[in-house]
């Protein structure tokens, strides 16, 4: 394809799509899929084969709508009036559903617990977002490349292919753009680094590793816009000098690895993938490699020796990647939502994009919100939003009617914010100051009947389930932390042990290997600083008592 | 060179060095627990933590890079304490059960904790392993004790090229196992026992160590292993007369820290009931003399042999041994007996050996098994160079670009040469192996070129060709540095790798992806150390017996000489033409003039002013002036009634030679046979006499290793009951012989006081030895030529100028091999050695854990036609050829192609020898063609 006949496919798309009365769309993505999407898929294709408007309609899958709580999803889209939103649809619901939008009627009233009620989308949680990386999720369909270039589709990549590719990466290194896979490394001084490294051969590596508890911003995206996470990466590619390309996908997400399957291949059939991209001289390839359930391969360093089909074990640091990582060879590794974020810079200027969020931290992070609140799902929102808009605004507030106690940043290498903190604005320094990640983007909150030393061991259960073994303090080190968390769950701690884990914590943050040692024992430090009270009540009672005698 | 600071001290390493080598190498100490000089940093244990200005956190210095101006401590108090926080998580998961255990003061573990003062963990004690595996008798595997340091793992995969275990599970649950958990001997592992060796702990130990006493109890004795040409230095820790285990020292030329299975733990044949141990004289002889038996107390094969032989006193032996050697002289001329000097024997042995020949008896009839396994490579290499031995040093090869292996099973025959190899891939060389069987190397092969048996000279001529007509020949060194090149060239134009690949089966494109790696020394990733001083990478070429037991022997040699020098890839670090050598002095015997043509020094015989002036340092007038008889040119004068008396100082050829049967005929023909031998061989039961000699582990002396690094042995064990050094009983004889035979009466001639004095001898006689003795030996030893006192020795042959001047050309032409199959015998038999065992199986069969590897013979046989010809696995199989047959079991293997079998020579229950042929020699180096036969073979019929 040439860069010309991209705004023509464009076209012919658009005006296929105008060519419908109107578009039901229905959430194909895992957590909708999960509470029966599958199902709303037969409801409303059978109905519009029964009824006789429906081969004016089009019924077609998305990619996640963002509030999964509400699942399944269905939005229906008319060229002529603002397009409806409905939630906790069925199969039955769906029916329902097609007759009115086909009789271009007013949704039916009907009883406000039932299946397939209208969700007004001026609430909270839609309005306090600002989608970049997730515009196009729930709204195209992530297996039809055609959609995703009547969306603006390729147009970054035409861009970039039209400039430098040094000036690609002083417009990534401008827009202020950070890693999102959770230590914030300025994305284009990376990519600096892998365009100077000496060496014929380069690689790039989108990181879908995703393996924090509760978290699914990378899944989300691979699921509902493939192709704008392969365009950032041919971008990368093109920025850097690479020929080779690997998603890097674990393989507990085969929704995932289809999509980006058959985005491949579309691409490639396109000519946006392998030899000479859009007419021009370069060229680029991509391989899917799957994970095999380890969270340490989600560790750049152990990600690469998993690709090369070793044993996905962690090496020391440096050399980077960026000096030599598969094979030997200069790689970039990015997270997918890094590249998720590189067409819309791309196409709407590093200086748009440096408009939004803090002073360090710029653009918009997607968060997989979830625990006790009344609205969870996937949300996008600025950098430098306070922690209470998330939990209060968009989320609903904590549900049951309880309080809140704590949110939960960054999985298991994160820590527990308390409510005195909830005004903190959330970026990379800030959090790291209340000794707390940004993390990937999991965000979990607890209201007041967790138990917090009870949320460390399980944390600390994760990670000794997860260390590698490689290294001594992560090896070991967290399997005696987990012991002693044991202990104090069980009212058999004494003061001794917690200064003991205490101490161990710092033994393993300062010595371990890799970032999952290292910041394995943040869920202990930080409960044990915003929480130690909790921690004091569990000690055994005989404990006390002899400590009473001694004093 | 950059210069940085460590705890003050300023220190000036290369870039790339890392924190702990530049600490290391400066005398600073920094604690580490899974570092190890020759593996790649792995980090896991973390105690080599340091504090480097400017960076926040402590840094392991294994793993970090030194730059220019770095201030870097490995000593504070913030890092002692995370050291001992480390220690305490080590030992909370390893027992402390220190007075009890084997390795206790041989463990790095406890040495940590006794130097950080930890007592005891002051965790919870959990054991994350518990498992103890004794499968194999070799080692042990106590899981308890390990600490995942995974230098095992690392050095296995790294160094061996075996990957035989891995770190499987994870976290606290990890343990070292093997594929899925099989027993050691059904994984890949070649028992080398690297892992043993670099193990910190107690969780790896030889089955031989377990309960035999502490560390501290141990005495070391370093001696250099008596098996292949390697050479490598073992440091023996024994305990009274008894070897307790065998470990590797660092400083170790040839084989740094590793060894093969039979250097580690192939050492008990020496203390094997079977060694002889007292001189044995045939029972019809002795009735004959009218000897009576010594009231000796005798060994079980010493009762044995009773049946046959009559044990008496040294000084009737060798008086008899004398008189008859003297009566075979005086009745049929002194070239009516013949010696065989023994490749195994050291310097000292073999130099007295020969002059005893030469200067006693009076005659060139002594050969060694050098003719059996590379008296091509030495008459090819002498003819296009001036010397015939491995030009590079084994230490070299780890930097090569490019290394061109061609028959040799350098995994199996040479293993720690292989580990060089392995090395040297692993850090990015390129390697191409020629070879008609899949051996083990080419799993690392980057470009394996697999030939029908007998085709590979067309595949060196298409290379050649290749070089030529791609303009990859380095026309400096062939302008500057050869002759003869012209005829060469012409003489490979009609080799087109389309011709090459017609005959030998190699694919053209292959064979020009061979050249150009070869010819620019192309690498298969990563940058060449001689990038900075050379344009092209450097290339080497190794070879063994494939090449040089064939009956166009020399010519092959010639060929790859040829290759050398039309890419200049000789003379230069890691290049060169290197024939690996066989066994563990088959460099030093040939050196000594263990040979029918030359004398000490390679000086020929037939040169007047040379052999004189020999003869003068021996007190004689002159020498014996014409060369006499080959190995096999003896066996057939034997049987011809030519030779009457022969004299076999450690050789077996009733098993090593060619068509055994005939072996045997002449053996048994002749009139007296005297046999020096440990144990009572195949060709000893065919004696008059038998001589109980000292092992390489009883001995002291010199050997020359295949890279010609003379190394100095040491005694490590006492000789059992009457057995003595092989050069007492020559000079012994010498005495006599002298006094029967007259020459010159003096008697000092060969009075010596030990192997110093004759290796005094050596360097006055030998130009290449002169600068060579005993005092100037340390570990290192030294490469001849040395030939001063001060000179440093020569490590690299050919650097300026080849030792004839110009090397030479030779315009050489393929040829078929000399016994075609056909429809009575459709197979190629081809004939080597299995890594377990060595050479007639003297000494490896009679090692416990060897023979428990490697029990018996077997047959290699292709599946499908093994499928063919109704053979299964394992079925007993008969095999035909000309000369004789023999029954073995068949196994059942991809590694050979359809249409060709593969028999180790070891056995003597199944001696491959009684199938190979001895009529078509080749012509200059009269080596027999054991590569190359032709046989029949069948299942048998199971009684």
């Amino acid at each position: 394809m040439k860069p010309e006949e991209l705004p023509i496919l464009a076209d012919k798309e658009k005006a296929l799509q105008a060519s419908k009365t109107c578009r039901l769309l229905y959430c194909s993505s895992t957590a909708c899929v999960a509470s029966g999407s599958g199902a709303v898929k037969d409801g409303l294709t059978r109905a519009l084969k029964d009824n006789p408007a429906g081969k004016a309609a089009a019924l077609a899958q998305t990619g996640c709508m963002g509030l999964c709580s509400h699942g399944p999803m269905v939005r229906v889209e008319h060229a002529d009036r603002p397009s409806t939103l409905y939630e906790y649809v069925n199969g039955e619901a769906a029916a329902r559903i097609v007759a009115d939008e086909l009789a271009g009627q007013a949704p039916a009233a009907i009883a406000p617990e039932s299946a397939g009620r209208v969700l007004p989308q001026d609430i909270p949680f839609f309005t306090r977002q600002t989608k970049v990386v997730l515009a196009r999720a729930g709204v195209i369909d992530p297996e039809r490349i055609e959609d995703y270039i009547a969306h603006d589709g390729y147009t970054a990549l035409t861009r970039a292919l039209g400039m430098t590719p040094e000036q690609v990466c002083d417009e990534i290194q401008r827009s202020g753009l950070r890693g999102r896979g959770g230590a914030g490394y300025p994305t284009g001084l990376k990519w600096q680094h892998v365009r100077s490294a000496a060496g014929d051969k380069k690689y790039v590596v989108a990181n879908g590793d995703e393996g924090d508890p509760g978290a699914y911003m990378d899944r989300t995206l691979m699921e509902a816009d493939p192709h704008s996470v392969l365009e950032g990466m041919i971008i990368a590619a093109y920025a850097v000098g690479a020929q080779q390309g690997f998603f890097y996908v674990r393989a507990e997400y085969p929704l995932a690895v289809k999509r980006l399957e058959r985005a491949i291949r579309m691409a490639t059939r396109q000519g946006l993938l392998g030899k000479n991209i859009l007419g021009s001289e370069f060229s680029f390839e991509v391989d899917i490699r799957i994970g095999a359930g380890a969270f340490v391969c989600g560790e750049e360093t152990a990600l690469m020796a998993s690709i090369e089909g070793q044993r996905g074990l962690p090496r020391m640091r440096p050399p980077y990647p960026a000096q030599s990582g598969l094979w030997g060879c200069p790689t970039l590794i990015n997270n997918v939502e890094t590249f998720g974020t590189i067409t819309a810079i791309v196409n709407k200027g590093a200086d748009w994009f440096h408009g939004i969020g803090t002073e360090k931290s710029k653009g918009t992070k997607i968060f997989a919100l979830t625990g006790k609140l009344n609205n969870t799902g996937l949300i996008e929102v600025p950098m430098g939003i306070t922690l209470r808009e998330i939990v209060y605004d968009i989320g609903g507030g904590v549900a049951a009617g309880r309080s809140f106690k704590a949110a939960q940043t960054g999985g298991p290498s994160g820590g527990c914010i308390p409510a005195e903190h909830l005004d903190t604005p959330v970026d990379y320094e800030s959090l790291k100051a209340l000794g707390s990640i940004m993390g990937s983007g999991g965000l979990v909150v607890m209201d007041d009947t967790s138990s917090m030393p009870a949320v460390a061991k399980f944390f600390m259960e994760f990670c000794v389930d997860e260390s590698c073994g490689k290294c001594v303090p992560c090896r070991v080190g967290t399997a005696q932390i987990q012991g002693i968390l044991q202990k104090v769950v069980d009212g058999k701690a004494v003061q001794a042990d917690i200064d003991r884990l205490e101490r161990l914590c710092v033994t393993v943050q300062r010595t371990s290997l890799c970032g999952l040692g290292q910041s394995a024992p943040n869920p202990v430090i930080s409960t044990l600083r915003y929480f130690r009270d909790e921690y004091e009540q569990m000690l055994g009672a005989a404990a006390s008592a002899r400590a009473e005698v001694s004093a | 060179m950059i210069t940085l600071t460590i705890d003050g001290q300023p220190i000036s390493v290369t870039p790339g060095t890392t924190a702990m080598d530049a600490a290391l190498a400066n005398g600073i100490d920094i604690p580490r627990l899974c570092h190890h000089p020759d593996l790649k940093p792995s980090g896991g244990c973390r105690l080599c933590l340091v504090e480097v200005d400017g960076r926040p956190n402590p840094i392991p210095s294994c793993g970090l890079a030194c730059e220019p101006g770095m201030v870097i401590r490995s000593q504070s108090d913030q890092l002692t304490a995370l050291r001992r926080d480390t220690i305490d998580l080590f030992v909370s998961d390893h027992p402390l059960d220190c007075v009890t255990c084997d390795k206790a003061g041989a463990c790095a573990l406890q040495k940590y904790a006794y130097d950080y003062g930890i007592t005891e963990t002051s965790h919870d004690f959990k054991l994350g392993r518990t498992l103890y595996q004794n499968d194999n008798p070799f080692f042990i595997r106590d899981h308890q004790y390990c600490i995942l340091c995974a230098k095992c793992v690392r050095v296995c995969d790294e160094v061996i090229g075996a990957h035989a275990i891995e770190i499987v599970d994870r976290g606290f649950g990890s343990h070292v196992a093997t594929p899925f958990d099989v027993p050691m001997a059904d994984s890949n592992c070649v028992f080398c026992g690297s892992c043993v060796q670099v193990c910190p702990t107690a969780a790896l130990l030889p089955v031989s160590r377990l309960k035999q006493g502490r560390e501290w109890e141990l005495e070391h004795k370093k001696t250099i292993c008596g098996y292949c040409g390697v050479g490598c230095g073992i440091d023996y820790r024994t305990k009274g007369n008894h070897i307790v285990y065998a470990q590797g020292y660092p400083e170790a030329p040839a084989n740094g820290e590793f060894m093969c299975v039979k250097g580690r733990s192939g050492w008990d044949f020496a203390q094997h009931p079977d060694r002889l141990t007292h001189p044995l004289v045939r029972k019809d002889l002795a009735r004959e003399l009218g000897l009576s038996a010594e009231a000796w107390t005798l060994g079980p094969t010493q009762r044995a042999a009773l049946a046959d032989f009559v044990p008496v006193a040294w000084e009737t032996a060798l008086n008899l041994v004398a008189a008859k050697l003297a009566a075979a002289v005086k009745a049929a001329g002194p070239d009516a007996v013949a010696g065989l000097a023994s490749a195994r024997c050291v310097n000292e042995d073999n130099y007295l050996f020969q002059k005893l020949m030469r200067a006693a008896i009076g005659t060139n009839n002594i050969d060694h098994c050098a003719r059996l396994c590379h008296a091509s490579s030495v008459s090819g290499l002498g003819m296009a160079f001036g010397g015939g031995a491995m030009t590079n040093p084994i230490r070299d090869i780890r930097d090569a670009d490019c290394l061109f292996v061609t028959g040799s099973n350098t995994t199996e025959s040479h293993p720690v040469i292989s580990y060089e190899m392995v090395r040297a891939v692993k850090s990015g060389a390129s390697l191409i192996v020629v070879d008609p069987r899949q051996i083990p190397l080419t799993e690392h092969a980057t470009l394996w070129l697999q030939t029908r048996p007998g085709t590979d000279h067309f595949v060196f001529l298409a290379i050649a060709h290749v070089i030529l007509r791609e303009g990859w020949a380095d026309r400096d060194f062939i302008a500057g540095r050869t002759e003869g090149f012209d005829d060469f060239a012409a003489s490979v134009a009609p080799y087109t790798p389309e011709v090459a690949a017609l005959a030998s089966g190699v694919p053209a494109d292959k064979i020009v992806l061979a050249a150009r790696m070869y010819a620019l020394g192309e690498r298969a990733r990563g940058a060449s150390k001689y990038a900075a001083e050379s344009e092209r990478g450097h290339s080497g070429i190794f070879w063994a017996m494939g090449i040089t037991q064939r009956s166009n022997g020399t010519e092959m040699v010639l060929s790859l000489a040829n290759l050398a020098m039309l890419t200049g890839q000789i003379g230069k670090p890691s290049t060169g033409v290197n024939p690996l050598r066989g066994q563990s002095n088959v460099q030093g015997a040939s050196d000594m003039g263990a040979l029918p043509d030359v004398l000490p020094g390679y000086q020929k015989v037939t040169d007047d002013g040379r052999r004189k002036a020999v003869a003068e340092k021996w007190g004689l007038p002159d020498l014996p002036a014409t060369p006499g008889l080959t190995v096999v040119e003896v066996t057939k004068a034997a049987s011809e009634g030519k030779v009457r008396a022969m004299y076999v100082m450690g050789e077996n050829p009733m098993l090593s030679d060619p068509n055994l049967e005939h072996v045997e005929e002449a053996l048994r023909a002749l009139d007296f046979l005297v046999v020096q031998e440990i144990f009572l061989s195949e060709t000893a039961q065919l004696a008059h006499v038998i001589l109980p000699a000292a092992s390489w582990l009883e001995k002291d002396g010199t050997k020359t290793n295949t890279e010609r690094r003379v190394q100095r042995l040491h005694p490590v064990l006492k000789a059992p009951g009457e057995a003595k050094p092989d050069w007492w009983i020559v000079a012994e004889l010498g005495k006599r012989l002298v006094a029967l035979l007259g020459g010159p009466a003096v008697n000092a001639l060969w009075s010596y006081t030990g192997t110093a004095q004759i290796a005094a001898e050596i360097a006055s006689v030998s130009p290449a030895y002169r600068g060579i003795t005993h005092s100037r030996l340390g570990d290192e030893g030294l490469c001849w030529p040395c030939p001063a006192e001060d000179h440093p020795g020569t490590p690299i042959l050919h650097r300026e100028t080849f030792t004839r001047g110009l090397g030479k050309f030779h315009a050489v032409a393929t040829r078929a091999p000399a016994e075609a199959t056909d429809a009575e015998y459709p197979f190629v038999l081809s004939t080597g050695r299995v890594l377990y065992h060595y050479h007639t199986g003297t000494m490896s069969r009679r090692s416990e854990a060897l023979h428990w590897r490697e029990p018996g013979g077997w047959i290699e046989i292709n599946a499908a036609d093994a499928a063919a010809a109704g053979i299964a696995d394992d079925a007993d199989v008969v095999i035909r050829s000309r000369r004789g047959e023999v029954r073995t079991v068949a196994r059942l293997s991809e590694r050979v192609q359809p249409g060709v079998v593969f028999l180790a020579f070891h056995w003597a229950e199944a001696p491959a020898n009684l199938l190979t042929q001895d009529f078509a020699l080749d012509p200059i180096a009269k080596i027999p063609e054991f590569k190359l036969c032709a046989v029949q073979i069948v299942a048998a019929v199971v009684p």
